[in-house]
């Protein structure tokens, strides 16, 4: 009797363990299978024209996307200058001054903007910005995409807030130290690694965003200068080259992909450095 | 409300040889604190000496880190609590000052060490900083003042820009000593701050708080009633939010006039 019962479980033992470690392999390996997919589709047609020269007409070969590669920086810069420091001081308002039901609210409200569509944010900030200034512009993309990064600005920082202890808060309180001084001074400073970090994550998960862009920037296949016309970015030159027709158009695709996907990974393994780095360690 | 035994500690007898002083520094009058409606002290009154130790000793709950907290205002960081009655300053009221200027002057250690993810230097300039010193000089002048009177100079002068969290235990609650020193408070209030540490770095803190008290006066809630008796010149007792009883140290130890008093101290119960 003892016996079987030991063989049942024993067998259920093997069997959860092996379907739970085969799912394990299944989560890992897609990323590995994209990776090393784009390396070998993307990695062979990379070259120094793609990071320095503008996409050349259909009917010929060669060409870049430097104007993308410039244009993504552009709008992702204006993403940031938008989304970082409205997310930063929200998260510090909600996790230093506001009052636990406004707080909760909050929170709850950003939630839902964060599971906002991403075209339904490209659709919106069109009826905004574009047809009202009756063109497309890189402003408009930096503003759809700025807009995405509020919720994860807001609640990263609040929850890096959230954890520095109230000890350091008392500490600095006590030396007549004000509220906004001992935030300023001691709490942000003890956050300030993790709250970088979640801003890098932030950014590297917008940079791929498409369908935000597509009625914003729209693109292009020369040089923009300024912010007030149609700019090309990397994922929406990704879009269009991989439905387009032609071969070489395709491989230009894949080059551009592996490049994104390149830039999102050395962005988020530095993140994580920055955060484990942290010289002053809180027990 | 007040109980009989209250506010006896000026009248009755003094240890050392120095004259009773005759202005408290600072002096409770009929306090009540309330955490919500839940009343945790219940007209608390006893007047604390300049330059001398003052240990507050008690069960816990018993409310003593309550009012060390009334005494600096920093219950005010808990949502929902409420102090009515009054507390003097040098002749002072504490609820008319300004709450920054207030805690300047009466400074806290608090139960376990709490340094800033800074260096050493910027945990003891930190408290000058705030408070308006700026020249590197005169950072540098207290800093090392500070150090010194916590007795933690010798040990720290060679990596005062390394991280604070890099020293021991006893080492940081020594930090957190100088920090609080560095804004020259009048008083210094420390709430337990040995209970975490081990009898050699609690000795010499022990030993640092017979040198504070030439310049500013201490008051300190303990667990530890042996504790009480090495450091402090005046103990009070407390017991479910009520002072029971104050007095000189010697008194409260060798001849207490209230029972639960007695009781406490031999052990009975807490």
């Amino acid at each position: 009797m003892t016996g079987t019962l030991s063989l049942r479980r024993k067998a259920t033992n093997a069997i959860m363990l092996s379907a739970t470690g085969v799912c394990t392999l299944l989560a890992v390996g897609f990323l590995f299978f994209i990776l090393g997919y784009l390396l070998l589709q993307g990695g062979k047609d990379l070259s120094l024209d793609f990071f320095t020269k503008l996409p050349v007409p259909e009917s010929e070969t060669g060409g870049g996307m430097a104007n993308a590669l410039a244009g993504s920086a552009k709008v992702l810069l204006l993403a940031t200058l938008l989304g970082v420091p409205i997310g930063f001081l929200a998260g510090v308002y909600l996790a230093e001054y506001g009052a636990v039901g406004f707080s909760s609210v909050v929170r709850f409200v950003t939630d839902l903007l964060n599971g906002v569509p991403s075209i339904v944010m490209g659709i919106f900030v069109y009826t905004l910005i574009v047809l009202r200034m009756k063109h497309f512009s890189a402003f408009a993309g930096g503003v759809a995409l700025g807009i995405m990064m509020i919720p994860i600005a807001l609640r990263s920082t609040e929850e890096f807030l959230r954890a520095v202890p109230d000890s350091l808060r008392e500490g600095a309180m006590a030396l007549g130290a004000s509220k906004w001084k001992t935030v300023a001074t001691v709490v942000i400073p003890a956050a300030v690694r993790g709250i970088l970090s979640g801003m890098m994550l932030n950014l590297a998960r917008v940079a791929g965003e498409t369908a935000p862009l597509l009625f914003t920037a729209l693109g292009n296949f020369y040089w923009s200068p300024g912010w007030n016309q149609p700019i090309a970015t990397l994922p929406v030159m990704i879009y269009n080259y991989a439905i387009s027709p032609y071969a070489d158009q395709h491989r230009q695709a894949w080059a551009a992909g592996f490049v994104l996907l390149a830039l999102v990974l050395v962005v988020n393994i530095t993140a994580r450095s920055i955060v484990a780095s942290g010289l002053h360690k809180a027990r | 409300m007040n109980l009989p035994s209250v506010n006896k500690g000026a009248a009755s007898g003094e240890v050392g040889q120095r004259p009773p002083e005759s202005a408290p520094k600072l002096k409770s009058t009929n306090l009540d604190f309330y955490y919500g409606t839940y009343k945790a002290l219940q007209g608390i009154s006893l007047s604390i000496h300049p330059n001398r130790v003052t240990a507050f000793i008690g069960p816990s709950g018993c409310g003593k880190s309550t009012f060390l907290r009334t005494l600096n205002r920093m219950y005010e960081t808990v949502r929902h609590t409420r102090a009515e009655g009054e507390i003097l300053l040098d002749g002072e009221d504490i609820f008319a000052l300004e709450v920054s200027q207030l805690r300047r002057r009466v400074g806290m250690v608090f139960q376990r060490s709490n340094p800033f993810p800074k260096s050493i230097f910027e945990n003891v300039a930190y408290g000058p900083r705030v408070n308006g010193t700026t020249r590197k000089a005169d950072l540098q002048e207290r800093v090392e003042r500070s150090l010194r009177r916590s007795a933690l100079w010798e040990e720290v002068k060679d990596k005062l820009h390394k991280s604070a969290y890099d020293l021991s235990g006893g080492q940081q609650q020594r930090l957190c000593i100088a920090r609080a020193l560095a804004v020259d408070p009048e008083v210094l209030l420390l709430d337990e701050p040995c209970s975490a540490l081990d009898p050699i770095a609690t000795a010499k803190i022990e030993d640092l708080l017979f040198q504070i008290k030439d310049s500013c006066t201490v008051v300190i809630v303990t667990h530890n009633m042996q504790q009480a008796a090495r450091v402090a010149d005046y103990t009070g007792f407390f017991l479910l939010g009520k002072m029971i009883e104050f007095d000189s140290t010697k008194v409260i130890f060798k001849t207490p006039s209230r029972k639960e008093t007695e009781d406490y101290i031999t052990g009975r119960f807490g």
